[in-house]
């Protein structure tokens, strides 16, 4: 196009024009341009998780039911999540490992609620590649650490739901969550 | 392409010069719409609606995929899924209203394609096969167009499908059990919907590889011009870029400024409130119309309402609309006038713009409206003439018609004078 | 050969077609019935939302759904919408959830698996005011109530057809059309029916829902709640239930037009430039 310009503008001859004309060309094909990656915007996010969806992502669990060494099985996101009840020994056990030993270190006590120690909640999801552990089902294998174990590929979790032996790199992910009343937990 | 000073493909890169060797896609690119392929320069503003056509066909390929991304073809969801597209997903609103109105879009601009081809003899030869693969594409946009209509499985989607598919019906003999076949039941109803389904995502491609065809077909000529007159030098033609860029690229954003308007502010405009109710089998909407872009062969099928001697008056409806753009595949050899532009036939242009316009029109409007006088005689008297137009007119104007005195070549047509012509008539 | 063959398939073509009109032409009535006669055209009806510069009124839209929860809700769904979709009108979260216990909605007994119900929580639907479309037409002389979602896209003219259905009653027996007819006794409605002329077939088997000021008690700072503003504000309403996005695709439509308009004269002006060479008459 740069080459048309040139013989265009014979009579003006003056380089000005020349660039003034190249200019509009370049102009005319950035806005093409622009509104080509502007047009990208709804495309690519429409993909995102829609309304719906977001909107169910906090969910409200009774759990006045569940007794000291219970655990149950809730669905949040469309994904199981662990509501454990400990026992003072799980919490004594979960309390005695030195930090050193783990592979992601983190105590019990930041893992749960202030003054709510025995109230365990995780995502049931492994974080190696997201099979569900067993262990908060009753008779359930709970793995060499007394918490859960996943059967996929045999990541082993201890009471405090934290990764002790096999593939999976850190503990069982902690969702936001909060107590709004004694036995009402919500999850996101 | 076969223009000899069409110039030549000539990668200066090292990598485009060894792409050329392996895989001459740039080459082909080059030749096919780059500043390989010589136009006509004389082409006016009818001869962008191809170029907006292909834009067309894009924009209902990308927004299609996107909202199969999101939609459930089942009869107990599909209307539940498109609200579920049109409140929840992102920007599927856009998506969705873009699809609707990109079909209606995809037709007006076709329309003008076609009526272009009508006006400038676009079909004949050496062009045959351009316009053969053009009625093709036309007929796989109908089916893909209907199809797509379904889907949302409102009242006019399913009374839409029920009476279309009853059309087969009236092919004697096989016609019932065909129905039942093409429905996959009794009744429109999952089968039939999930199936369409796949067909409306399928037809797509294949008008894309109509599509390339129809492209080549059409390079091994050249285009055509609205003189008519064929490509004698150099001095006719213009290379396709930057040329033919321009004015397509400047033009389609005339085309999106319009759609986008449509699109934004009457996005239901073209469509028909029915079809925001549920499909129910067991009551039928007080007037059921196909979408805007079949009211012309929707008038046809209606005008027949009595039977034709021993021709039952719906078998005569159904073979009058398919017949009715069967008709064009014979285009070429129905209208033998040497001359093809239209601006150099004088008797031809009355009977194209007072006869086959305005009956085109009726037929439109007529269409749309309901079966009841005085909408049925117009549209009888419409479509009576639109099968003489092509039929018995078309072919005994080419054989009475005396042409106007056509001009020596594309170049004289634009600039008034060529030199070439005064060397032909001194030799 | 093929001039006769398409001139003798063209004579057939036309040659029934002929036939078809002459029939059509002897017979050729206008059509004639009392509900053309009678049936009317909506009244003109202008809502904030109109327009490509519409933006809804969400006080109004409150007072519609007012109107539609205290009234409407009685016998038609609206199961398209969510609770949680009703942030959109300017309630908080809090108001929200408030409104959503306010309705009983379908639920299964954690224990016993049994069907009962329970409390909405924001991300239910509305829920249907009757089981299903049996319970439907049998509560309600036979006719369905339609859902509400979508009726102001399902119906030409939309909310102006809601507005005059609910505002357009009228007692047959004094009923004049626009040429001063009254109506064939033969054309009144059955007992279980109601005269409307704005509905199609002028028998309307829905009774006037609203009969009388005050029906619906607005918040303060609102319009009267007269039987005219209460149809204008649920119709208002019915038109956001029908496309929540309605202000957004507005709002989206004039920069992309504006880009658009730019954008084309730019290329027009290059298109200018790249053919100017080309375009000179000698």
């Amino acid at each position: 196009m740069a080459e048309q310009a040139v013989t265009d503008t014979p009579e003006t001859g003056a380089g000005d024009g020349v660039r003034r004309r190249d200019f509009i060309n370049i102009a005319a094909v950035s806005a093409a341009g622009v509104g080509g990656l502007a047009t990208l915007v709804p495309l690519i996010s429409q993909m995102a998780p829609s309304a719906d969806v977001l909107a169910a992502s906090s969910t409200e669990i009774d759990i006045s039911s569940i007794q000291p060494g219970q655990a149950i099985k809730a669905e949040f996101r469309k994904q199981p999540v662990f509501l454990r009840n400990l026992t003072p020994q799980e919490i004594a056990a979960a309390e005695a490992v030195p930090l050193s030993e783990l592979r992601d270190p983190q105590t019990l006590k930041e893992r749960t609620k202030e003054g709510k120690l025995n109230w365990l909640i995780t995502m049931g999801v492994c974080t190696h590649l997201g099979c569900v552990p067993l262990g908060a089902g009753e008779g359930e294998v709970k793995g060499d650490f007394g918490g859960y174990f996943c059967p996929c590929h045999g990541s082993s979790y201890d009471t405090a739901a934290r990764i002790r032996k096999g593939p999976a790199p850190l503990n069982l992910q902690v969702p936001e969550f909060e107590f709004t009343s004694d036995t009402v937990v919500k999850i996101g | 392409m076969s223009f000899p000073w069409a110039n030549e493909y000539k990668p200066s890169h090292p990598f485009m010069q060894w792409m050329d060797e392996k895989l001459p896609v740039p080459r082909l690119v080059y030749n096919a719409v780059g500043a390989g392929y010589p136009v006509p320069r004389n082409l006016n503003y009818f001869w962008n609606f191809g170029f907006m056509a292909l834009a067309c066909l894009g924009i209902q390929i990308v927004t299609g995929i996107i909202l199969a991304m999101h939609y459930a073809a089942n009869g107990g969801v599909a209307f539940d899924s498109v609200e579920h597209i049109m409140r929840d997903v992102n920007w599927g609103w856009l998506m969705r209203y873009a699809h609707a109105n990109g079909a209606s879009a995809f037709f007006v601009v076709i329309y003008v394609h076609i009526f272009r081809g009508f006006f400038y003899s676009s079909y004949k030869a050496p062009r045959e096969m351009v316009w053969l693969l053009g009625v093709v594409i036309f007929l796989l946009m109908m089916a893909t167009g209907f199809l797509g209509y379904v889907l949302p499985w409102g009242q006019m989607s399913f009374w839409g499908a029920k009476v279309i598919t009853g059309l087969f019906g009236a092919i004697p003999l096989v016609g019932e059990p065909l129905q039942q076949w093409l429905l996959g039941g009794f009744a429109p109803d999952n089968a039939a919907l999930n199936r369409f389904f796949s067909l409306h995502y399928l037809l797509p491609f294949v008008i894309v590889g109509v599509v390339v065809l129809h492209i080549w077909a059409l390079h091994i000529p050249g285009s055509s011009n609205p003189t008519g007159v064929e490509i004698k030098t150099e001095s006719d033609t213009v290379p396709f870029y930057p040329y033919f860029i321009a004015k397509d690229g400047w033009t389609l954003g005339v085309f999106l400024f319009v759609f986008c308007a449509v699109l934004f502010f009457a996005p239901n405009m073209l469509g028909h409130p029915d079809n925001y109710i549920p499909a129910n089998p067991m009551s039928t909407p007080a007037h059921i119309v196909p979408e805007w872009y079949f009211w012309p062969f929707y008038a046809i099928l209606r005008a027949f309402t009595v039977n034709f001697f021993f021709i039952p008056a719906k078998l005569m409806g159904v073979m009058a609309m398919f017949g009715s753009i069967l008709v064009w595949f014979f285009l070429p050899w129905l209208d033998k006038s040497p001359v093809r532009s239209g601006a150099y036939r004088p008797l031809f242009r009355k009977f194209f713009w007072f006869g086959l316009i305005p009956a085109m029109l009726v037929l439109f409007y007529c269409g749309g409206a309901p079966a009841e006088e005085p909408y049925v005689v117009l549209s009888q008297i419409a479509a009576l003439y639109y099968f003489a137009h092509f039929l018995i007119i078309l072919p005994l104007v080419s054989a009475v018609e005396k042409p106007e005195p056509l001009p020596y070549s594309i170049t004289e047509a634009v600039l008034g004078h060529d030199e070439n012509a005064k060397l032909a008539n001194a030799g | 050969m093929a001039r006769i063959l398409s001139i003798l398939v063209g004579l057939f073509f036309t040659a029934g077609l002929t036939w078809s009109l002459l029939v059509g032409l002897f017979n050729f009535e206008m059509p004639h019935s009392v509900e053309k006669d009678f049936h009317k055209h909506p009244k003109e009806l202008h809502l904030s939302s109109d327009g490509a510069f519409g933006k809804f009124d969400r006080q109004q839209l409150q007072r519609g759904f007012q109107v539609y929860k205290e009234v409407c809700s009685a016998c038609h769904s609206l199961r398209l919408v969510a609770f949680r979709d009703l942030a959109a009108l300017g309630y908080n979260e809090a108001e929200v959830k408030a409104i959503a216990k306010g309705f009983q909605v379908p639920g299964i007994d954690p224990a016993t698996g049994e069907v009962n119900s329970r409390p909405g929580i924001a991300t239910d639907y509305f829920p249907k005011p009757f089981a299903n479309d049996i319970a439907a037409r049998a509560a309600n002389n036979n006719a369905i109530p339609p859902d509400l979602s979508l009726m102001t896209k399902a119906r030409h003219d939309g909310p102006a057809y809601v507005y005059s259905l609910l505002t357009g009653y009228a007692d047959p027996a004094t009923y004049k059309n626009e040429q001063g007819k009254a109506l064939p006794k033969e054309n009144y409605p059955p007992a279980t029916g109601h005269f409307n002329p704005y509905f199609a077939n002028l028998n309307l088997a829905m009774a006037p829902p609203l009969t009388s000021e005050g029906q619906v008690q607005y918040g303060e700072g609102s319009p009267k709640p007269t039987v005219d503003q209460m149809a204008r504000d649920v119709a208002a309403f019915l038109v956001w239930t029908a496309e929540p996005k309605l202000e957004k695709r507005k709002q989206t439509g004039w920069p992309v037009l504006g880009f658009l308009l730019f954008a084309t004269i730019l290329g027009f002006l290059a298109f200018k430039n790249v053919w100017a060479d080309k375009k000179k008459k000698a």
